[in-house]
């Protein structure tokens, strides 16, 4: 086994701007995910079986299926209907997508786990339902839910390596390309493992500091 | 889609189903063993095992696949036949994954129960095997369910590498007939059916599993979400 560290200096500029669309996607990513989330939770709490039963199927067959095939599809389909996106957006849009589906249990385990007490102290004080969500359920929801939608975060920083697929170039593209042009595949490759399982840890130690506060 | 294009989807769909079920014994053999390392009375495998989940569990298995496939080969000598590759990657980290849910669930068996053992002088791998695991398997399945469904989603990152799984014959008969909207949709679609397969027949296994201990998965269902919410940081104070 040979190490040429020259190789692991020469690929730094590269795993850098790797880090940085890498980091990108996993920030819009995970806003996306949060907030369709939310729009599903809140969707599934509708009236009618109309609704809920159709976002029912829809997201059951989302968490179901391969992220890489849904990339495939966004990123070939979505063109032939006349709608084209940037290699990255449709990445972003996807991993957002994907994840929402499993957000939206998150948040319906926390919007569950606030007490029955709030709500009827809610409907006592004559407030409107909107007011209801928005003052009393939700803000209570969120807190309890941090910790959950952290360790997504985390998956889907493991993740977003699939968007190399679809031509973005973050850390796992860059390291292919490097390889591929010098040749030297032992190096990047793992300079990238290693900084997956550093920073994945590194936010696992975050996250639980942040729970030890959110959660008492 | 001709029949040709059609017996290739169909080949796909044998050679996930194919690295599906190696991967899932491989990572059933890993989470059993560290998972129970993990709960075991010496420091240094304790320590050996956390270090084995944290940096299996810390990566992406998409770059998981490519150090086996490229780095391996340069560095060791091995070259590895691609399924039996993609079995090791997939199997090694699904299986630190799943030796969290081995952990958790043995430590979630009632203190009381080892006790039991300890004051009947079974030795440790006696207690183990006949007291411990038959409680705390039950316990496991969801977990393992939901893992099994991430690793089914998981098989398709194979492709990258060139396999012939469902996902890259996908790509083959996209080049084919330059369409894609049609060809991937059937690919979600079979992901989807074996998904909902193996969610059915591990629901069945939790029911008999459950029967063999005397409990009823059916009440047994809320206090798991309970437990499960907890665990999670998700459930509250109850009013």
């Amino acid at each position: 086994m040979t190490w040429d560290w020259h190789a692991v200096s020469d690929f730094m500029p590269h795993f850098r701007d790797g880090l940085l669309v890498t980091l990108q996607a996993l920030v819009l990513g995970s806003l996306l995910s949060f907030t369709l989330g939310l729009v599903w939770t809140l969707l599934m709490r509708a009236p009618t079986r109309w609704v809920r039963w159709p976002v029912g199927v829809v997201t059951e067959f989302v968490r179901d299926t391969p992220l890489l095939v849904q990339l495939f599809f966004l990123f070939y389909v979505l063109p032939e209907w006349g709608l084209t996106f940037s290699a990255l957006t449709t990445g972003v849009f996807a991993i957002g997508l994907h994840y929402s589906t499993y957000t939206m249990q998150v948040y319906r385990a926390g919007i569950e786990a606030v007490p029955v007490g709030q709500w009827e102290a809610a409907t006592a004080l004559n407030l409107p339902r909107r007011r209801t969500w928005t003052v009393v359920i939700l803000p209570q929801a969120i807190r309890r839910v941090v910790p959950a939608l952290g360790n997504y975060v985390i998956s889907m920083l493991k993740d977003t390596p699939m968007l190399m697929v679809i031509t973005v170039l973050e850390m796992l593209g860059q390291a292919r390309l490097f390889s591929q042009q010098r040749f030297q595949f032992t190096e990047p490759l793992t300079v990238i493992g290693v900084a997956f399982v550093l920073i994945s840890y590194l936010a696992s130690l975050l996250l639980r500091a942040l729970e030890r506060r959110l959660v008492r | 889609m001709t029949s040709g294009l059609w017996e290739l989807v169909l080949k796909g769909v044998w050679t996930t189903v194919q690295l599906l079920v190696f991967s899932a014994l491989l990572a059933t053999a890993v989470s059993f063993v560290v998972g129970m390392a993990r709960t075991h009375r010496l420091w240094i495998v304790r320590f050996v095992a956390g270090v084995y989940t944290e940096v299996f569990r810390g990566t992406s298995a998409l770059v998981m696949i490519f150090w086996v496939f490229f780095v391996l080969p340069i560095a060791f000598g091995w070259q590895l036949v691609p399924m039996w590759a993609g079995t090791l990657a997939l199997g090694l980290t699904y299986g630190a994954y799943g030796s969290e849910v081995v952990r958790g669930a043995l430590n979630a068996v009632d203190p009381a129960q080892r006790e039991g053992g300890i004051a009947l002088s079974f030795t440790p791998a006696q207690r183990m095997r006949l007291i411990v695991l038959p409680q705390a398997v039950p316990e496991m399945i969801p977990s393992f369910c939901n893992l099994l469904i991430e690793l089914l989603k998981g098989t398709a990152l194979v492709s990258v590498m060139g396999m012939g799984d469902l996902t890259f014959s996908a790509n083959l008969v996209r080049l084919a007939l330059q369409q894609s909207a049609e060809i991937y949709t059937y690919v979600l679609v079979f992901y989807f059916v074996i998904a909902f397969v193996l969610t059915r027949l591990m629901r069945g296994l939790e029911k008999r599993l459950k029967a063999g201990i005397g409990k009823d998965a059916g009440t047994e269902r809320a206090a798991r979400e309970l437990k499960r919410a907890r665990t999670t940081g998700v459930g509250g104070g109850v009013a």
